[in-house]
């Protein structure tokens, strides 16, 4: 089983790159298991969102 | 550098750009900062895309929004100075320093680092406090990091791209992508989601 230093690591280059298929589920598993992991992956898509709708691009979120 | 004639914008055939140009400036100029981290390049970025913006007013077809079409000059603006950039090499990528102290021996969460529940945190990209601790938070990730970071989520670039405006490795660039991410949420997290959300924080 991932530990939370790789699961982490796998959150994050998911959203830079298509995982695997044995990733997907490895990580899916840690997922299931760790409220940590959980909050970490919350956490960095709510990162790119932020950076998205920073005040100072052109767009806000009411022009979604 | 026909700008600032804001009394000829009410009547003004463009449809009062010119305002427009003026009102977005200092948005603009934020933006390149943060991702330049060099005053005088995002000052000449800006300018280069407000000068070409207005040059290129005749081909604006007026769909999507005008602010849209001046970033969209603005990244390219941007992206250029990153590249001519790109040869001072991303130094300060050490493997293993600083996260390692979030995980025990096994590298699972030491219950203390363990990420906490921020609640519903869409609510804070209203808040000028929030944004003030973002941008300081951002500030404070290293330089390098930084720049891969924000081709990433600022421009939008996708990471092939960056590697290849960089000349990194791909597996280089997703370590160093992570690597901003924690070090952005451990700061975010201190700093703003567990101290109050900026309620008595004197900044
Ligand atoms: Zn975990």
């Amino acid at each position: 089983m991932l530990n939370c230093k790789e699961a982490a690591r796998l959150v994050s280059e998911g959203m830079d790159r298509k995982l695997g298929l044995g990733e997907r589920l490895s990580l899916g598993l840690h997922l299931a298991l760790c409220r940590g992991c959980r909050h970490f992956r919350r956490q960095a898509d709510f990162l790119r969102t932020a950076c998205r709708y920073h005040p100072s691009g052109a767009t806000r979120p009411e022009e979604k | 550098m026909p700008m600032g004639h804001a009394t000829a914008e009410a009547i003004s055939p463009d449809g009062g750009h010119a305002s427009q140009l003026e009102a977005i400036r200092s948005d603009m100029l934020r933006f390149a900062l943060l991702q330049l981290r060099d005053k005088p390049a995002a000052e000449d970025a800006v300018q280069e895309a407000l000068a070409a913006a207005w040059e290129g007013l005749g081909r604006f077809d007026g769909r999507g929004s005008f602010k849209s079409w001046v970033y969209a000059i603005l990244r390219y603006k941007i992206i250029d100075r990153i590249r001519q950039r790109s040869r001072e090499p991303i130094a300060e990528i050490d493997p293993g320093a600083g996260f390692d102290a979030l995980f025990d021996r096994r590298g699972f969460w030491l219950p203390e680092e363990r990420p906490a529940d921020w609640g519903d945190p869409l609510q804070e990209l209203e808040n000028a406090q929030f944004w003030r601790i973002f941008d300081a938070c951002l500030n404070r990730l290293p330089k390098g990091t930084a720049r891969v970071f924000m081709m990433r989520e600022f421009l939008g670039l996708e990471t092939g791209e960056i590697c290849q405006e960089l000349g990194m490795k791909a597996n280089h660039c997703w370590v160093v992508l992570h690597r901003a991410r924690m070090g952005l949420r451990l700061c975010l997290e201190s700093d703003w989601f567990e101290s109050g959300r900026g309620g008595y924080v004197e900044l």
